[in-house]
């Protein structure tokens, strides 16, 4: 057992963060959320060329630095503290782990278009009917010839309007919730049938509901698997926006434990209240909580099926739960300039209230780990 | 980084399982720590055990008796240990005054009193608390006065809530040296004979009808000079360190995780109406949170140990370990009582002469709501959970 980082790790970490404080302060992120196209794609350019971040979880074959999950949470904490709007979930996690996970040609063309910048992923999973069961879902991939024919309405699927590339659920065959029949395809964002109606998210990104309509697919864009590994590809995911929530959390009560010291009520710096020190206190118990459960579900990450799934699920209930728990403390202690968006604060508790539910809420993972775990 | 264990830790658990399985005292076996009453010779018979193995304090420096274990290894040990239901090892020498006298004690104090807290020779206890000074602690008076030639120390006053006092051969006490200086910077740390004339013993006994806790008091205790830890007026520094070390094991982690099995084990077979407790809703939502929290506690402790092995973290981690752990404890015994459902109601009050009835209800019942009254100490003891909170709030977020 060892719990401790590597160098590289360290240096990892204090480069993406020096980086981030020079470029991603509150008021620049502000602008970057006006710009049309909602984000900056010079800091995309800088993290994938000029740092090479995005190569940290990449195999040394496909141009990558070795890395693996503790790396995209090492990353994905980092971001969380600045409240990135940057598409590394959906590109670097999610389609990254999805190209290695198939290996062959679409990893070795597709991995150093993700490392270089050029590629960008989106991940079509959630539709408007499913909730969170990953195989209730009505989009449907009929076999035609050697390809696939798509069909269907995928719901608030984050950075489409930036992508190059969606991960995209489809039912080759079955009903319902049936776990047979479901699959994942790789699927060209420009191809002929897709249309988007984009939107900005309340958490400052920008997301699409995304229609199929006849897109026509070659073989090889089924990525082999089936719901297997779009539940191994949806864990890996929930740990990373678990480690950008740790970031988000830790950040939030850095900036309320400052607002306690320097604003005055009744004559004194309001952090002196005791009742304001138990609660400042116990968000910081809860940042902790959820540092340990991030480490400890990402470190699961690679155990059998069952184990893996129990692990992320204990994971993400505790981690929606604390950061609930830290966001409207946050706001709050902060009192009215709490409700508003003149500080960061309040943009902190936006997205750690979206990471709440993002594949599933506390609830969900509860009666996913009792169904793994207890008699029905 | 990686959870797995090496072949070597692997080696070293399958030791320490063997070993608990040849050695583990037989009459001990199927006894429970907050199950049954145990007694002084149940607690040395394992302590003596341990002792002559080399196993007996995990985490003392070679130097003084340890066993040179990793923190991996120490954590090994713990949950072997709690698998096994292996009763506890009394903490007042072992995990308290023992790591005191190797870190703030004269080569004479080591030499000593050191080898007798091994050997289990030496039942200790602790005089912290007084009845005016709980959490409050620094505001203790009970006053120790320096006779005129300087040998010894005159005591008078009281302590309280001091555990197993009735068994306890030496006392590690905190005494007012110096009424008019600040409180913390009055007082010092003496070890007391507790069969010195003048100290009196009387049992408290607390709502689960145990006898646990007394009252200490000290009335012209004569203590020699040399009994003394540190220098005069500065027992607060071993009181602190003391404190800090109590907090770290107070976690508890391995014991809520065997505690919880045996939730599992009792709602997976009692029935409530045609399914196990287990399946009710209800139920298994609040064993599914718990072992939720538990988990995220166990965590934050092996992180706590990482991060002391590489001097990183975050200052707040012992008093997290103790606030979440403490409640935890709580939690499982609240569960249990409900398993318990009916029988959590008769009283039983161990077996009278010549009487072998068994006791009313299922044998895990019987004692469920005793310890559950008897658990909400944990919030209490070793700095309340209010003080653990003001600590993080002072020391580690400077509010």
């Amino acid at each position: 057992m060892d719990l401790s980082f590597t160098e590289t790790q360290d240096m990892l970490r204090d480069t993406l963060a020096r980086f981030l404080a020079d470029t991603y302060d509150f008021e620049t992120r502000k602008k970057m959320l006006e710009r049309p196209e909602g984000r900056d794609p010079g800091i995309w350019r800088a993290l994938a060329t000029e740092l090479g971040i995005l190569s940290a979880p990449f195999a040394e074959e496909h141009g990558g630095m070795g890395g693996g999950a503790i790396e995209n949470m090492i990353v994905m904490e980092e971001l969380g503290k600045v409240i990135a709007i940057e598409p590394y979930l959906q590109t670097v996690v999610i389609g990254g782990n999805a190209l290695k996970y198939a290996g062959g040609t679409h990893a070795s063309a597709l991995i150093p278009a993700i490392i270089g910048g050029e590629a960008i992923f989106a991940f079509a999973y959630a539709e408007p009917k499913g909730r969170y069961d990953l195989a209730r879902i009505e989009t449907t991939a009929k076999k035609d010839g050697a390809g696939y024919v798509l069909n269907g309405h995928k719901a608030v699927v984050y950075a489409a309007p930036w992508a190059t590339h969606l991960l995209v659920t489809a039912r080759t065959g079955g009903s319902g919730s049936d776990r047979g029949g479901v699959e994942l395809f790789l699927v060209d964002a420009k191809s002929a049938g897709i249309t988007r109606r984009d939107y900005p998210t309340v958490d400052g990104c920008q997301a699409s509901e995304v229609y199929f309509e006849n897109v026509a697919l070659p073989g090889d864009a089924l990525l082999p698997g089936g719901l297997d590994l779009i539940e191994r590809l949806v864990d890996d995911a929930t740990m990373a926006i678990c480690a950008e929530g740790q970031g988000a959390g830790r950040k939030l009560h850095e900036l309320t434990l400052a607002y306690t010291k320097e604003r005055k009520q009744f004559g004194q710096p309001i952090g002196k209240f005791q009742a304001l020190q138990f609660r400042l206190a116990d968000m910081m118990v809860e940042a902790e909580q959820i540092q340990s459960m991030t480490l400890m579900g990402t470190l699961k990450l690679d155990t059998p099926a069952n184990e893996r799934k129990a692990a992320v699920s204990l994971a993400k209930a505790k981690v929606a739960k604390s950061l609930r728990f830290i966001g409207q403390n946050a706001v709050q202690t902060h009192g009215g300039i709490g409700i508003t968006i003149e500080l960061a604060a309040g943009h902190y508790f936006k997205r750690m209230t979206m990471i709440e539910s993002q594949f599933g809420p506390a609830d969900h993972h509860l009666e996913r780990y009792e169904a793994l775990t207890m008699p029905a | 980084m990686n959870l797995e264990f090496s072949p070597e830790e692997i080696a070293f658990r399958d030791e320490v399982r063997a070993f608990i399985a040849e050695s583990y005292p037989a009459q001990l076996r199927g006894k429970q720590d907050e199950g049954d009453d145990l007694t002084k010779e149940d607690f040395l018979s394992w302590h003596r055990v341990l002792a002559a193995k080399g196993w007996i304090a995990p985490a003392w420096p070679v130097e003084y008796g340890g066993p040179g274990w990793t923190a991996t290894q120490r954590y090994i040990w713990s949950e072997e240990t709690a698998r096994a239901d292996c009763i506890r090892i009394m903490p007042f020498g072992i995990t308290m005054v023992g790591p005191v006298i190797y870190t703030f004690g004269t080569a004479e104090q080591k030499a000593r009193f050191l080898p007798r807290i091994l050997s289990g020779e030496d039942w200790w206890c602790q005089g912290y608390s007084e009845p005016g000074a709980g959490s409050d602690l620094a505001s203790l008076r009970t006053r120790a006065v320096l006779t005129d030639d300087g040998q010894h120390y005159i005591v008078n006053g009281q302590k309280t809530w001091t555990t197993m006092a009735q068994h306890a051969d030496w006392g590690f006490f905190l005494v007012r040296t110096n009424p008019d200086a600040k409180q913390q910077e009055g007082i010092s740390f003496l070890l007391i004979d507790m069969k010195t004339p003048g100290i009196t013993v009387r049992p408290i006994i607390t709502l689960g009808g145990e006898h646990e806790v007394n009252e200490v008091f000290l009335e012209d205790v004569k203590v020699p000079v040399e009994n003394r830890i540190y220098e005069e007026n500065k027992g607060w520094t071993c009181a602190k360190f003391l404190l800090a070390h109590e907090r770290a094991g107070i976690a508890g982690v391995a014991a809520s995780k065997r505690g919880i099995e045996r939730i599992r084990d009792i709602a997976g077979t009692e029935m409530d109406g045609d399914r196990p407790l287990l399946a009710n809703p209800f139920y298994r939502r609040k064993v599914a949170e718990l072992e939720m929290d538990l988990t995220a506690l166990e965590f934050t402790e092996l992180r706590t140990l990482a991060n002391e092995a590489s001097g990183k973290g975050s200052g707040a981690e012992a008093n997290v370990l103790k606030i979440k752990g403490s409640e935890i404890q709580q939690r499982i015994t609240e569960l249990a009582l409900e398993a318990a459902g009916h029988y959590g109601a008769p009283y039983f009050r161990g077996f009278g002469e010549g009487d072998n009835e068994h006791p009313i209800g299922p044998d895990w019942a019987t004692r469920t709501a005793p310890s559950y009254f008897n658990m909400r100490k944990t919030t209490i003891y070793g700095g309340s959970n209010e003080v653990q909170r003001n600590i993080i709030a002072k020391m580690v977020l400077g509010l």
